[in-house]
C-alpha cells in the first residue's frame, strides 16, 4: 500500500515534467469568452512555443524558457497577442483591458494564459471575433474558440480560410436552465461548509448506537443505513418546504439571522455527539434545523437570478442538485465511517476529535455571523 | 445568471481542497489499518481524479523566476540555427522564391526527423505567396504535395504530382513520392506507373527497390525481398536517405513473411543509418510488440519524440508490462485525440482505431474509426486494425469487403492471413 502511494506521488511529479517535454501537435490555442450581458470575460492560451517562435521568449537562448523570462516579455505579449484579436458587441467594437498573466500545461507543453476583461457598450446578442494569431508564421495553427453565454456553450474554429466567427447569442431553453440550476444546486451544498458540517455531524454517530453511556458499534448494515435514510430524508424533506415557500416569497426571515441559526444548528450537532441526549429520534432535531437550513439555500438561489418564467423548473433544479451533492457526501462518507467503526480510531479521533472540531468552527461561525465581523479566520474555507 | 471566472476559480480550488483532504484521510487510514484491499478501488478512482486536475486543472502563476516552464526544440541544432537565418532573410523579402523553397524543405525535413507537425506549419507559411496559385513553379507543387498528402489530403496531392511531373519529367523525387502516396491508397497499378520513369533516368537501383516495395504487397513478396536483397548489397548503390527506406523495407517484407530473425537484423541495420526516422521507429515497435517484447519497445522509444503514434505504442508496451506510467500516457492520448478532434483534424484514425481497440477496449467504435479509415488508407496495418477490431466484434459482414480485397491483390501478411482464418 506505502509502495503504491509513493509510486502516486512520483507519477504526479512525472507528470509535471511531462508538461516541459517536448511533445508533438499542431499549434492550437484555446479562446475561451464568458459573457454577461455586457461584460466580457476572456481567457487566452498561447503556447510559448508559438510565441517563442513569433515575438522570442528565450531571452538567453539556453533553449530554455523560465517564468523569468516569458514575465520580462508580458508587454510585448500584450502588444502581440492583443493586436491580433477584435471582439465586437453588436458590431461595435469593444476594447479588451490589460491582462493579467498565468500559466497553464496542454497535451503538448506550457502555455501562457492571458485573462482580460472586455466591456462592451451594451448587452451582447450578436458576438464577433476576429482571430489573426500566427497565421501568417504557421499555416497549420488554428484557433479554438469556445463561448459561454446565457448558460449555451458554443465551439468553433479559426483557420487561415476562416478568420472571422460571428455568433447569435439566443436566449437559453428551460432545460438548460433546470440543468443549470442543478449544477449551481450540487456546487452550493458543496461549497456551503455550514451544510456538509451539519450534516457529517449527524452523520458521525449513525454507524454507532448509543447504550448505557457508551458508544457502540451498529451491528448491521442495515440498521445503519436506516440510520442515515431518516436523517438524510428528514433534512431533505424540511429544507425542500422552506426553500420552496421562500423563493415563492411567502418565508422570509433576515439573512443574518438564518446564517446565525444555521451556526447554531452544527454547534448543537457537534456538542450531541458528545453529550448525547436523544438517542432515537435524532432524525426529529435533524427535521427542525433543515427547515433553517432551507432557508439558507433559499438566499443563495435567489442570489443567483431566478428566471421569470420557469421558476418552478429552476428551483426544482436547484432542489435536485442540492440533493445530489448531499447523496455524493453520504455516499463518500457512510461506507467509510461503516467499515472503521469498530476501530478506537474512529470512536477517539473522528467521532469526539471531529464534533470538538466541528463545534469550534461552528462557534466562529456564530460570533462572525450574529455580530456581523469576519476574523478571516475561516477564510481559506 | 452571472457565473464570474472567480467563482469558476474558487469552485476549482473548493474541489481540490476536498479531493485533497480525502485521500488524505483515506491515506492515513489505510496506514493505520492496514486494509489495503478495500481501499485498492477507493484510490484508483481517486488517483485518477487527482493526476488529471494536476495536470490539467487551473492556470496559476508560477513563484519562482527560475521555473523552467517551456523546453525549446535543441536550439543548438546546427540545422535550426540556419533554419532561423534563413527565416529572418525570408521576411525581408518574402516573395524570395529560391529561400522560400529552400526553407521550406528545411522545415519539412525538420518535421520528418522530430514528428512534428508544427514545422509543417511553418513550411506552409514559407510557401504563402504561392500557395494558392492554380499553377505554382513546380518546387512549390513537389512541397505543397508532400505537406498535402501528410495532411491526408491524397487527392490535391496527386493533382499537385502530376502537374509538377508534367513539367518536370526527371524530378526523381516527386516519381517517388507519387508511387509511395498510390501505394498507401492501395492503387498497385498506378504505383508501378510511377516506378517505371526511374529506368528510363538510368536509376536502376531506385526503380528496383520502387517496383520491390510495390510488388511486395501485391502478390511477389518473396521474389521482392529477394530482389531488394541483392541491391542493398550493392556498395554506394543508395544515398543514407534511400538506404534507410530500402532497408525499411526489407524489414518489414520479412516480417510479413514470417522470418523474424531476418526482420530483426534489417530493423537494427535501418536504426544504424538514422535512429530517429519516426516511421522507422513505429515499423520497428510494431514488430516488437507482435514478438511479444514490450521492454525492448521501451528502450527504443525512451529517448524518442513524442509523436502520438509512438506515444500510442509506448503505452500499448507500458499496458503489457503493467508499467505506472499506463494510465498516464492513456490520458495524455484521450486528450491529443481530442484536440484533434477539436481541430476538426481526421489525421490519425487508424491510431486512433487502435487506441480504442488495444487500451480503451472499446472494438465497436474502434471498429467504426477502422472502416472510416480504410475508405482512404490501405496498408497493411490499415487492413490489420479493422479485422481484429471486427473479430473482437464478432463481425464478419463488415471484414467481408476487405478480406475480398486483400485476396484480390494477394497481399501476404502472416498476421493478417491469422486474422481472416479467424474470422471465417
Amino acid at each position: 500500500m506505502k509502495l503504491r502511494i509513493i509510486l502516486f506521488f512520483l507519477g504526479s511529479v512525472f507528470t509535471v515534467f511531462c508538461g516541459l517535454a517536448m511533445a508533438h501537435k499542431a499549434s492550437d490555442s484555446y479562446l475561451r469568452f464568458t459573457i454577461d450581458k455586457n461584460i466580457i470575460q476572456g481567457q487566452w492560451d498561447i503556447a510559448l512555443r508559438d510565441l517563442d517562435y513569433a515575438i522570442g521568449l528565450d531571452d538567453n537562448s539556453d533553449g530554455r524558457i523560465t517564468w523569468g523570462e516569458l514575465r520580462a516579455r508580458h508587454q510585448a505579449v500584450n502588444e502581440y497577442a492583443l493586436s491580433r484579436l477584435q471582439v465586437y458587441g453588436n458590431g461595435a467594437r469593444c476594447q479588451p483591458q490589460i491582462p493579467e498573466h498565468l500559466v497553464d500545461h496542454h497535451t503538448d507543453g506550457t502555455y501562457t494564459v492571458l485573462r482580460f476583461t472586455v466591456i462592451c457598450t451594451d448587452a451582447i446578442d450578436m458576438f464577433e471575433v476576429a482571430y489573426d494569431l500566427l497565421f501568417d508564421l504557421d499555416s497549420l495553427h488554428r484557433g479554438l474558440l469556445q463561448v459561454d453565454a446565457n448558460g449555451q456553450v458554443q465551439t468553433a474554429v479559426f483557420s487561415p480560410e476562416q478568420r472571422k466567427i460571428r455568433l447569435d447569442l439566443k436566449k437559453s431553453t428551460p432545460w438548460r436552465e433546470f440543468l443549470q440550476f442543478g449544477q449551481e444546486g450540487v456546487w452550493h451544498i458543496w461549497i456551503g461548509f455550514d451544510h456538509i458540517l451539519f450534516l457529517i455531524s449527524l452523520l458521525l454517530p449513525a454507524v454507532l448506537c448509543w447504550q448505557a453511556g457508551n458508544w457502540l458499534p451498529q451491528h448491521s448494515l442495515r440498521l445503519a443505513l436506516w440510520e442515515v435514510f431518516k436523517i438524510v430524508t428528514a433534512f431533505t424533506i424540511a429544507h425542500s418546504i422552506t426553500l420552496c415557500l421562500a423563493v415563492f416569497g411567502l418565508v422570509s426571515l433576515p439573512t443574518r439571522w438564518v446564517e446565525s441559526v444555521i451556526a447554531v444548528s452544527v454547534l448543537l450537532a457537534a456538542l450531541h455527539n458528545l453529550y448525547p441526549v436523544i438517542s432515537n429520534r435524532l432524525w426529529v432535531m435533524t427535521f427542525v434545523f433543515g427547515l433553517i437550513h432551507g432557508l439558507g439555500f433559499a438566499s443563495v438561489l435567489i442570489d443567483l437570478g431566478l428566471p421569470g418564467q420557469s421558476l418552478a423548473l429552476a428551483l426544482a433544479g436547484f432542489n435536485l442538485g442540492v440533493e445530489i451533492g448531499q447523496i455524493a457526501i453520504v455516499g463518500l462518507f457512510v461506507p467509510l465511517a461503516f467499515l472503521i467503526r469498530r476501530t478506537g480510531f474512529y470512536q477517539r479521533y473522528v467521532l469526539h476529535f471531529g464534533s470538538v472540531l466541528i463545534a469550534l468552527i461552528a462557534c466562529i461561525w456564530l460570533v462572525e455571523r450574529s455580530m456581523a465581523i469576519e476574523w478571516k479566520v475561516l477564510e481559506w474555507i | 445568471m452571472g457565473e464570474g471566472k472567480s467563482s469558476q476559480l474558487q469552485k476549482l480550488k473548493v474541489m481540490k481542497m476536498y479531493i485533497f483532504c480525502h485521500y488524505v484521510a483515506t491515506a492515513t487510514y489505510a496506514v493505520i489499518n492496514k486494509q489495503a484491499h478495500f481501499l485498492k478501488f477507493y484510490l484508483a478512482i481517486l488517483c485518477q481524479i487527482i493526476s488529471v486536475s494536476i495536470v490539467y486543472a487551473e492556470p496559476y502563476i508560477p513563484d519562482q523566476d527560475s521555473v523552467i516552464l517551456q523546453i525549446l526544440p535543441t536550439t543548438s541544432d546546427s540545422r535550426i540555427q540556419s533554419l532561423r537565418q534563413l527565416r529572418i532573410d525570408l521576411s525581408n523579402s518574402p516573395d524570395d522564391l529560391v529561400r522560400a523553397v529552400e526553407l521550406a524543405r528545411g522545415y519539412l525535413q525538420m518535421g520528418r526527423t522530430m514528428a512534428d507537425p508544427r514545422y509543417e506549419g511553418y513550411a506552409q507559411a514559407a510557401l504563402q505567396p504561392w500557395w494558392n496559385m492554380a499553377l505554382p513553379p513546380p518546387d512549390v507543387l513537389i512541397l505543397r504535395a508532400i505537406l498535402r498528402q501528410r495532411q491526408h489530403d491524397f487527392t490535391d496531392a496527386l493533382s499537385d504530382l502530376n502537374q509538377a511531373l508534367q513539367e518536370q519529367p526527371a524530378n526523381t523525387q516527386g516519381w517517388l513520392i507519387q508511387a509511395a502516396v498510390y501505394q498507401a491508397l492501395g492503387d498497385y497499378p498506378a504505383a508501378y506507373r510511377s516506378c517505371l520513369p526511374l529506368y528510363h533516368l538510368k536509376l536502376d537501383f531506385l526503380a528496383t527497390a520502387c517496383i520491390a516495395s510495390v510488388s511486395s504487397l501485391n502478390g511477389r513478396a518473396s521474389e521482392s525481398y529477394k530482389a531488394l536483397q541483392k541491391i542493398i548489397r550493392v556498395e554506394n548503390a543508395f544515398a543514407p536517405q534511400e538506404k534507410l527506406w530500402v532497408l525499411t523495407i526489407l524489414a518489414e517484407t520479412a516480417a510479413r513473411l514470417e522470418k523474424n530473425s531476418e526482420a530483426e537484423s534489417y530493423f537494427q541495420a535501418a536504426l544504424a543509418v538514422n535512429h530517429q526516422d519516426a516511421y522507422l521507429l513505429g515499423a520497428y515497435s510494431d514488430f516488437l510488440l507482435d514478438q511479444n517484447q514490450p521492454e525492448n519497445v521501451q528502450t527504443l522509444l525512451k529517448q524518442a519524440v513524442q509523436s502520438d503514434s509512438l506515444l500510442l505504442r509506448q503505452t500499448i508496451a507500458a499496458q503489457q508490462l503493467n508499467a505506472p506510467e499506463f494510465e498516464k500516457s492513456t490520458e495524455t492520448l484521450k486528450a491529443r485525440f481530442a484536440a484533434s478532434r477539436l481541430r476538426g483534424e481526421m489525421r490519425h484514425l487508424r491510431e486512433e482505431a487502435q487506441f480504442m481497440l488495444h487500451l480503451l477496449h472499446q472494438p465497436q467504435k474502434a471498429l467504426k474509426l477502422a472502416m472510416e479509415n480504410w475508405q482512404l488508407h490501405r496498408e497493411p496495418k490499415d487492413a490489420r486494425i479493422l479485422l481484429e477490431a471486427a473479430l473482437q466484434c464478432n463481425d464478419r459482414a463488415t471484414a467481408q469487403p476487405v478480406i475480398d480485397w486483400l485476396k484480390s491483390v494477394n497481399l501476404e501478411d502472416s498476421k493478417l492471413d491469422t486474422l481472416v482464418r479467424q474470422l471465417s
